[in-house]
């Protein structure tokens, strides 16, 4: 097996990441050198990674080539990496991040020169690469453990790369804590498996899977759930992501928002699909449920803020609940034996999975690249930048309709299977359950709206208009690699928008693999033009051909324009201003503003708290000062969270009590505990 | 494909011609139970004229997609208004499109207005983006579900095959899920075109303008541009009612007695949904904006009843 050529290059790209890393260490203090060693080497092995993907996906149909990192001396205990196609899959959206994401670092780290470390940072880049590639391909639990706890602990270390700020700090400990909790389930859910099949091998796992008893299934698959689900950051675990991704440097928050959340998302597909086989209906039941509240709650949270970095991790959120409602619905129609339309919420799932990888990654970016030239989050401080960074413009623009699953682009072939395989699934079940799909169908529809309400105002308050801070007026474009970086996504999202049905082939083997069916020439109708859903007299959607269509109609509104308005001159003027005597930023709308009627009417869920002080002379209709204050904290927060960490330190300081310092009274200690394990052996 | 390409080219020319022609007759309507002589049924044809042969002013502070939005906008919805079928029972590119291709490039053409209403740095354009976007994604849901609902009873998403799924047997005037769904419908259509109890299409008061606050900075062929795609947006729409709800008189083939038995039969449905939104508007106030959620979410409950039903009597 070891001479397929997707291993080697596997291997290839392994090598070249842990080069990265050993070389941006040894350039410690050649920070241009650093730079060039440690983002080219990442480059590099993106694009090995990427090769090894789809050479696995295509030519070697689930061949599945697996070899030994390390041979290892302690039994159970042993290093395999496999490239199935599942892995494959997610190899490719870790590699097609770390390619454009590494060029666009290029640029991007110029701006830590003489600040910060550039080859710390590249070091850590490189290893949380290297440990997110190894847990994509780990073929051995203990072993995924390993490299799971590498990617948190690299992930902690760049969040809290500009360990300066107090935010920063507290942002990368919270993610710590969490993480570290999520990590816990995952050891207890492995232990599990563990004691059905005495190993620790997936392959093993895959055979007993099906053969616990439903008890310790339903463990095993809480157990999973709460653990990749504080990695994928679903509600109500989520609290750390809207703290910690917005805090790391842009680059690293790409790959967090773009890659490492989808680790939650392979850890799911691999277990519930690979291991478990056929599930209990209230597991699809509570994924969907659980993937609706994230993206409705996701995408609600985004709109009332107005720190540019922390809008796009909440949109994070809201995009597993998306990617949560595809797998879900496929665990209810693995339940119901619909092993098709199980694959096609599978696939639709995946597809957002790698979609939302993109355009998460180019948005970070581009908010990277603001932030590198206006230093600052805060959009409300933003404004014009359309004419001051155009080509950042253009790409955040294309990464804003993509998300908001705007036709032609990606986001809305992923959410168009996701619909179509809901909407299906209302006929597979005679129960009331079937009622669920439709509903969270119009759930879907409401996201979308809010994301493309959320995006208008993102777009809007940061590009358009006038500056409204002086930084805002003094912005200069990002660098040619900053561009190239995000062109490269840009590219992404057209092609994943526009030729649907070449990509899907890629789904055949992965699906193969996890369901038994291979779904991309039922997807594929009018030679490979549209993109239907399996259903005869079904539903399709071409968005390649409503592009060019749209191209095509160009020409009247034009020929109109030629006809009519030969004559008609254009003038630049001003804004009308009522008469005033000029408009200044202030009066335009504000992000706040913008939202103020969404928050309005979801007044139940947000709780908002203002505060307005205004000062007189001697009316209060002409006030002299005014201030305003508005707050929203979760509900999460605020209720579960905060009372929690409470109780957890009243509890610490009841323990304290019996850490008195006395050495007698630790003996004693001692004393019990060895009494009690005597009589707990008896 | 010749017949093809030629039923295409009619649809657009229907769309074009169509749809000031239904704006016009609105208004007259609206003018004549207000007791008032209006504006001819041909106004808006001559209005659009005008508006192409002015000059334009543009603002200052524009970017290019201030410039790049009126043909973003007239082209999504002349998309939309490609993938329904109007008087033959197979839309021209029903193949490219279905219902959420439909929704989704309607969303589109709104996501580029918003934008620019946004452009030009005046805060009634930006009042105007933040109300559109707030109402849309209200009713965003209650127009889903109430398309999920013939979908499912179709079979299908694509807006053809819905339509002759509506003229099988199956289909019967008083199906409670198509009522309930095409009440929901109804009210949707309402707030998507900016219509009375939502927007009022005829007020340039700052406070309670939606559409026309955020389009106040477009002159001349722009502003053509964008009238014309609101008419269009609302004959496609109110097509949608017309005929998924009520599939008589489509024609099923090519044949020119069918097509134009057809084209009397679709006038007649539109003017009769027109009259119903003109009777709407005169006997309504417009609701305050913090009212409009409660209306939508009537119409959601009006589209989850509709698939209740659906459950029920299947």
């Amino acid at each position: 097996m070891d001479s397929l050529s997707s291993v080697l290059l596997l291997k290839a790209a392994l090598c070249i990441y842990g080069v990265g890393i050993v070389g941006s260490l040894a350039a410690l203090r050649r920070e241009r050198i650093a730079n060039v060693v440690g983002f080219g080497s990442a480059t590099v092995a993106a694009v090995c990674g990427i090769l090894a993907a789809v050479l696995a996906l295509t030519v070697e149909q689930g061949l599945g080539g697996s070899f030994e990192l390390w041979p290892s001396l302690i039994p159970y205990v042993k290093l395999t990496v496999k490239l199935d196609p599942l892995s494959a899959f997610f190899v490719l959206i870790v590699s097609v991040l770390a390619l454009a994401v590494s060029i666009y670092s290029f640029g991007y780290v110029r701006g830590f020169y003489g600040r910060k470390n550039v080859g710390v940072l590249g070091a850590f880049y490189n290893a949380l690469l290297l440990a997110t590639t190894l847990v994509f391909t780990a073929s051995n639990a203990f072993f995924f453990l390993i490299a799971w706890e590498i990617m948190a602990l690299t992930a902690y270390c760049l969040i809290s790369f500009e360990h300066e700020k107090a935010e920063t700090r507290s942002g990368g400990v919270l993610f710590f804590i969490m993480s570290h909790i999520g990590t816990g389930c995952l050891i207890l859910g492995f232990l599990l498996l563990f004691q059905a099949s005495g190993d620790y091998s997936f392959d093993s796992f895959r055979a007993v899977g099906h053969t616990m008893s439903p008890a310790r299934r339903d463990a095993a698959f809480l157990l999973f759930l709460i653990g990749f689900g504080v990695k994928a950051g679903i509600v109500p675990l989520h609290i750390w992501l809207p703290m910690a991704h917005p805090v790391a440097p842009s680059n690293a928050s790409a790959l967090l928002s773009g890659v490492l959340i989808k680790t939650g998302i392979y850890g799911l597909t691999r277990v519930l699909f690979d291991f478990m086989g056929t599930p209990p209906n209230w597991w699809g039941v509570t994924v969907l449920t659980i993937g609706t509240i994230s993206a409705v709650l996701g995408v609600l949270y985004a709109l009332m803020e107005h720190d540019l970095k922390r809008l796009l991790a909440y949109h994070s959120i809201e995009n597993i609940g998306i990617i949560l409602m595809g797998l879900g619905a496929a665990l209810m129609f693995l339940h119901t034996n619909h092993p098709v339309l199980a694959t096609l919420a599978l696939i639709a799932g995946l597809y957002h999975t790698i979609n939302h990888g993109i355009f998460k990654a180019l948005l970070f970016l581009g908010a990277g690249a603001v932030l590198h030239s206006t230093h600052t989050r805060n959009m409300e401080e933003m404004g014009g930048l359309i004419k001051r960074m155009p080509k950042t413009a253009f790409c955040f623009l294309i990464g804003a309709v993509a998300i908001s699953a705007l036709p032609p682009l990606n986001g809305f072939i992923s959410e168009w299977l996701t619909y179509q395989s809901l909407l299906q699934g209302f006929g597979t079940t005679g129960s009331l359950v079937r009622l669920m799909f439709p509903l969270s169908g119009a759930m879907l529809a409401l996201t979308g709206a809010l994301a493309a309400a959320c995006f208008v105002k993102a777009f809007g308050v940061t590009f358009l208009a006038q500056p409204r801070s002086e930084h805002a007026a003094h912005a200069r474009e990002a660098s040619p690699t900053m561009i190239l970086g995000m062109g490269l996504f840009v590219a992404a999202c057209v092609f994943l928008g526009l030729f649907p049905t070449t990509f899907l082939t890629l789904f055949d083997p992965l699906t193969q693999q996890l369901t038994g069916q291979q779904l991309s020439a039922q997807l594929t109708v009018a030679n490979g033009l549209a993109l239907a859903n399996t259903q005869a007299q079904g539903g399709t959607v071409s968005t390649l051909s409503i592009a060019l269509m749209g191209i095509c109609l160009l020409p009247v509104p034009l020929v109109l324009w030629l006809f009519f308005g030969r004559h008609a001159r254009t003038r630049i003027g001003p804004t009308w201003d009522c008469g005033l005597r000029g408009l200044t930023p202030h009066m335009e709308y504000t992000a706040t503003g913008f939202s103020k009627p969404i928050r309005m009417i979801f007044k139940a869920l947000f709780r908002p708290r203002r505060e307005v002080q205004r000062e007189y002379d001697y009316s209060p209709y002409f006030a002299t000062t005014i201030r305003f204050e508005s707050h929203i904290e979760e509900a999460f927060v605020t209720s579960i969270y905060r009372p929690l960490n409470r109780a957890i330190l009243r509890l610490s300081r009841r323990m304290r009590a019996l850490q008195a310092g006395s050495i007698q009274a630790y003996l004693i200690y001692i004393f019990i505990t060895l009494l009690l394990l005597l009589m707990f052996a008896l | 494909m010749k017949s093809q390409l030629l039923a295409l080219i009619f649809q657009l020319l229907l769309l074009l011609a169509l749809a000031p022609l239904l704006s016009g007759c609105v208004k007259n309507w609206k003018s004549k139970l207000q007791n008032r002589r209006g504006p001819r049924v041909w106004q808006p044809y001559f209005d659009l004229a005008k508006f192409l042969c002015k000059d334009m002013v543009i603002s200052e502070h524009a970017s290019w997609i201030f410039r790049a939005m009126p043909y973003v906008l007239f082209i999504s919805t002349l998309l939309a208004g490609l993938m329904m079928p109007m008087l033959s029972a197979s839309a021209p590119l029903s193949l490219f499109g279905d219902a959420l291709a439909f929704v989704g490039l309607l969303a589109l053409g709104r996501f580029f207005l918003a934008l620019g209403g946004l452009d030009p740095a005046s805060a009634f354009g930006g009042m105007g983006s933040s109300r559109e976007m707030t109402i849309s994604a209200i009713a965003e849901p209650a127009l889903m579900l109430a398309i999920f609902t013939v979908a499912i009873a179709a079979g299908s998403t694509n807006l053809s095959q819905m339509l002759l799924a509506a003229q099988g047997p199956t289909w019967k005037l008083i199906n409670p899920a198509h009522v309930l769904a095409f009440a929901a419908l109804f009210i949707v259509l309402l707030a998507e075109t900016g219509r009375i109890p939502v927007d009022n299409p005829a007020t340039h008061l700052e406070l309670t303008m939606i559409h026309e606050a955020m389009i106040l900075e477009y002159s001349g062929r722009y502003l053509a541009l964008i009238e014309w795609s609101a008419s269009i947006k609302q004959l496609v729409l109110m097509a949608l009612l017309a005929n998924i709800f009520f599939p008589v008189g489509v024609a099923t083939d090519w044949t020119a007695s069918s097509l134009g038995l057809s084209l009397l039969w679709f006038l007649g449905k539109l003017f009769a949904l027109a009259a119903a939104v003109v009777l709407v508007e005169t006997t309504n106030a417009k609701l305050r904006l913090f009212r409009v959620p409660d209306l939508l979410s009537a119409a959601f409950i009006l589209a989850a009843l509709a698939l209740l039903s659906t459950f029920l009597f299947q």
